[in-house]
């Protein structure tokens, strides 16, 4: 039999034994995986600019111009190694991060009107071959003796960890959810990327060892802030965001109005039945909202739409990801937030509050249609949780930190959404690796 | 529309554009779809004694994605019987009179010489072309380059040519000898009508670095073979141009090496060639490519007033001079024009790390800024630059009078002071 690189991995928990069935099973890649042609093609056309704009752009300051030539000259591994040095999250980062806005954006061939490089492609292309032929670059470092718990296992505190442990620190990962890679497993749109794929990049990381992950055990619950804080040397908080936001209307607890977050996170781990969904909303007008769009339209739910209170023009998520909706059949209601949902038994209709150019209601209202509404108007923070931990700012539930991640309390480090509020995966890894330069460097040499 | 009819040393043909003696002009069969695609003329693969070739012939140089950008082969002349090919120049001919078929040959002795002869011309040939150039198998059996290198040799079997034929005769010369001229004018001497160059240059095109042996592999091993292709083109622009300078020279030359294109044909026509000849472009593109090249000379002769290709030949020549003869007082300096940059600032790391370190990144701006008090006007930016005409070389007035090197050594012209020289 052939050798499976990954017969040997260690199995977390229930996390890879994901139902086949799940409701993301059906998406396929909405951008397909290079060939070895097209890559090497793709990679060709790279002007290898100096002081590229578009390792500018990437928050974890990827040598982008590098990697590429690597591509185009066949020296694969020392492309993947040139993404990993700078963010071990080089795999998922490629397929989730919103590159026409990032690295993509910069290329210098959008000014000249050329089509950009395919930086998250070719990212992707060598990234993949990474994970699938399990090429290890990183070693830990000797034992330090220092042990770091991190709270939340998601992309900050993987990156965080991983970082820690080529230093040589011991690494403890309190993960509330049966699941690991938080958001990147249970978040992303399947289209960019499935959570098995997310399962993979952790088992793939997680082998650089001495990252011990408890799965099922909630700090602040299971265990307490002082525990951690008593039993490690630094404690990274990077628990990312709390539950989905409501808006406290009539009828928003019958069944069939949901909080996006939770209900994509469903969509992804287990199966999910829309048969009887004819008519679906989703609120709010953010990056979570365009993906339930494209989700919920891509699982084939007949009239999906936005429901948003500002304009096309003054909403946050991005225009190419609207614009994708748009293709497959998105609707929307502008200038608009429900008062309230009605039903016998299941949400059956939203009645929706009409506004004005500042968002202030017009008084005229109309209803509509709805057996699915997904709730996509934010998260709630739960920065307050360390509330209880003096010398710990939090500003609207969001820790505050210096630059790396300190949090002014002593061994108290914060990355990710828990610190910015809601980013981008690449953001929690790039604060996640600040937060491991800055904890190592508390540790004195 | 200009006239593209073309007199190469008597030969003449619709157009300037032969195909060179190679693997496209191995048949009748494919010289007559040559023809049919345009071709004006085709120089018939070289027929001489019986080889037999290897498998695994040819290697490609693929640069930057570039496939077949250089080009090599370890093939020798035509594997096919003699009389076959006779026979097909002979229908070549009846169905294409006008155009122009040129045999290639390559034998031993003087009465292998005048045989062959006899019989290309008995087939219709409208010239023949003497392959003094070949680097690879047939040196070693005493002929290809091993005449090429030689003149005594070459002027020797130029001779007995000449004298057989009643045709005209061109000698394919080598460009693997040190200076072209002596060997141009032994063809000369020996009585050639013109010559045709460069034939291929010795090459090694590579080497499998996994099972470290050169290419093109013949099993375990592999041989030096002839280089060609678009990457040769300076090596035979400059070879041309040596010969069509030569004031005691002054033979027709088709010119070869690297032409893919109209562009690249009109290069050689202004350094001296009168025709064109391609193999490498045809075996990577195939016959159809001749259309572009017709239109774009007639669009290029059009546009700067040449009514025949006669008109053309040559017009570079002049301009084409010794370093010592250069003016030194000459400035350029490079302007960028900020609404056409896009910022990739290639042009600063070659500045930096591959010329004169004048070009600076700037503050607020992706836009690089040229010290031009340090700007020696080497153009490397320019080559480098993704954006057309976003960096020009711009002459500066600065006053000084022309002087030449030579001049500056006779103690006469007055140089201006070095720039980028500290």
């Amino acid at each position: 039999m052939a050798h499976d690189p990954h017969a040997a991995l260690p199995r977390r928990t229930a996390a890879t034994a994901l139902p086949e069935d799940r409701g993301e099973s059906p998406f396929s890649d909405y951008k397909v995986a290079y060939t070895p042609t097209q890559a090497v093609a793709e990679a060709n056309r790279c002007l290898f600019c100096s002081d590229a704009p578009c390792m500018n752009a990437c928050p974890t300051h990827i040598d982008v111009a590098q990697f590429i030539r690597k591509i185009g000259s066949g020296n694969d591994r020392g492309s993947a190694k040139t993404i990993l040095d700078a963010n071990i999250l080089g795999m998922s980062c490629a397929r989730v991060c919103p590159v026409e806005t990032l690295c993509v954006g910069a290329c210098v061939y959008n000014t000249l009107g050329h089509p950009p490089i395919q930086i998250g492609r070719l990212q992707r292309y060598v990234t993949d071959r990474a994970l699938h032929e399990n090429w290890q670059f990183y070693k830990a470092g000797p034992d330090s003796g220092k042990k770091v718990a991190l709270i939340g296992a998601g992309p900050a505190s993987l990156a965080c960890a991983h970082n820690l442990r080529r230093f040589g620190h011991a690494c403890t990962i309190f993960e509330k959810r049966e699941v690991v890679g938080g958001l990147n497993t249970t978040g992303v749109a399947p289209y960019k990327m499935k959570s098995d794929a997310s399962l993979h990049e952790v088992e793939w990381l997680l082998q650089i060892g001495g990252i011990d992950v408890r799965t099922g055990v909630e700090a602040g619950r299971d265990i307490t802030l002082e525990q951690l804080e008593a039993e490690y040397d630094a404690v990274f908080f990077g628990a990312g965001l709390g539950a989905d936001s409501r808006l406290g209307v009539a009828g928003e607890d019958l069944p069939g109005v949901d909080g996006a977050v939770a209900w994509i996170e469903r969509m992804k781990l287990a199966p999910v039945d829309l048969s009887g969904v004819r008519h679906a909303l989703v609120i709010g007008g953010g990056n979570t909202a365009m993906d339930c769009m494209r989700e919920l339209l891509g699982l084939k739910v007949p009239n999906v739409t936005l429901v948003y209170r500002g304009t096309q023009a003054g909403m946050p998520g991005y225009a190419h990801e609207w614009k994708a909706a748009q293709v497959l059949g998105a609707k929307a209601h502008w200038q608009a937030v429900p008062v309230a949902f009605e039903g016998q038994g299941r949400v059956q209709r939203a009645v929706l509050g009409l506004l004005d150019a500042n968002k202030q209601p017009t008084g005229e209202r109309v209803t509509v249609d709805a057996d699915l509404v997904l709730m996509a108007i934010g998260q709630g923070k739960i920065g307050d949780m360390l509330a209880s931990l003096s010398g710990i700012r939090i500003a609207k539930g969001v820790v505050q930190a210096d630059e790396r991640g300190y949090t002014g309390r002593p061994k108290w480090y914060v990355g990710g959404d828990a610190r910015n509020g809601g980013k981008e995966v690449v953001n929690a890894a790039a604060e996640g690796q600040q937060a491991a330069h800055a904890i190592h460097e508390s540790f004195g040499k | 529309m200009a006239d593209l009819t073309t007199n190469c040393a008597g030969i003449i043909s619709p157009n300037p554009f032969w195909l060179a003696s190679a693997p496209p002009a191995n048949s009748g069969a494919q010289v007559q779809r040559a023809f049919e695609a345009g071709w004006g003329g085709a120089v018939w693969k070289t027929l001489g004694q019986p080889i037999q070739n290897v498998s695994s012939r040819f290697g490609g140089h693929t640069i930057g994605g570039v496939r077949g950008a250089g080009f090599n082969n370890i093939e020798l002349i035509t594997d096919r019987p003699l009389e076959v090919n006779f026979r097909e120049i002979y229908e070549t001919k009846k169905k294409f009179p006008k155009h122009a078929v040129i045999v290639s040959l390559m034998v031993e002795t003087e009465d292998e010489w005048r045989d062959i002869i006899a019989r290309s011309i008995d087939a219709g040939a409208d010239g023949l072309e003497l392959n003094f150039g070949c680097p690879h198998g047939m040196c070693e059996r005493g002929m290809g380059s091993a005449v090429g290198q030689e003149p005594r040799i070459n002027e020797r079997i130029t001779s007995w040519a000449v004298k057989y034929s009643t045709v005209p005769v061109l000698v394919k010369l080598t460009p693997n000898v040190g200076d072209i001229n002596p060997h141009g004018l032994a063809a000369k001497h020996g009585g050639a009508h013109g010559v045709s160059l460069i034939n291929t240059i010795k090459s090694i095109i590579g080497v499998d670095i996994d099972r470290f042996v050169p290419e093109p592999r013949v099993g375990t091993q592999s041989s030096n073979g002839g280089y060609c292709g678009a990457a040769v083109k300076p090596i035979a622009l400059h070879m041309t141009a040596q010969l069509a300078r030569n004031p005691g020279f002054r033979l027709p030359i088709s010119g070869i090496g690297g032409v893919c294109n109209w562009r690249d044909a009109v290069e050689f026509i202004l350094l001296g060639a009168t025709s064109v000849q391609v193999c490498t472009e045809v075996m990577l593109k195939g016959y159809r490519i001749v259309e572009d090249m017709i239109d774009g000379l007639n669009h290029y002769m059009d546009s700067h007033g040449f009514a025949t290709i006669d008109q053309m030949v040559g017009k570079a020549v002049p301009a084409y001079s010794e370093w010592g003869d250069l003016d030194l007082n000459y400035e350029t300096v490079a302007k960028i024009d900020a609404t056409k940059c896009i910022g990739c600032q290639v042009c600063v790391a070659a500045c930096h790390d591959g010329a004169h370190q004048c070009l600076h990144p700037q503050a607020g701006t992706r836009v690089p800024r040229v010290d031009e008090s340090e700007c020696v006007g080497c153009n490397l930016c320019k080559i480098v630059c993704p954006v057309p005409d976003c960096i020009t070389m711009t002459q500066v007035d600065n006053g000084w009078a022309p002087a030449t090197w030579n001049e500056h050594t006779t103690g006469q012209g007055k140089l201006r002071p070095k720039k980028g020289a500290h």
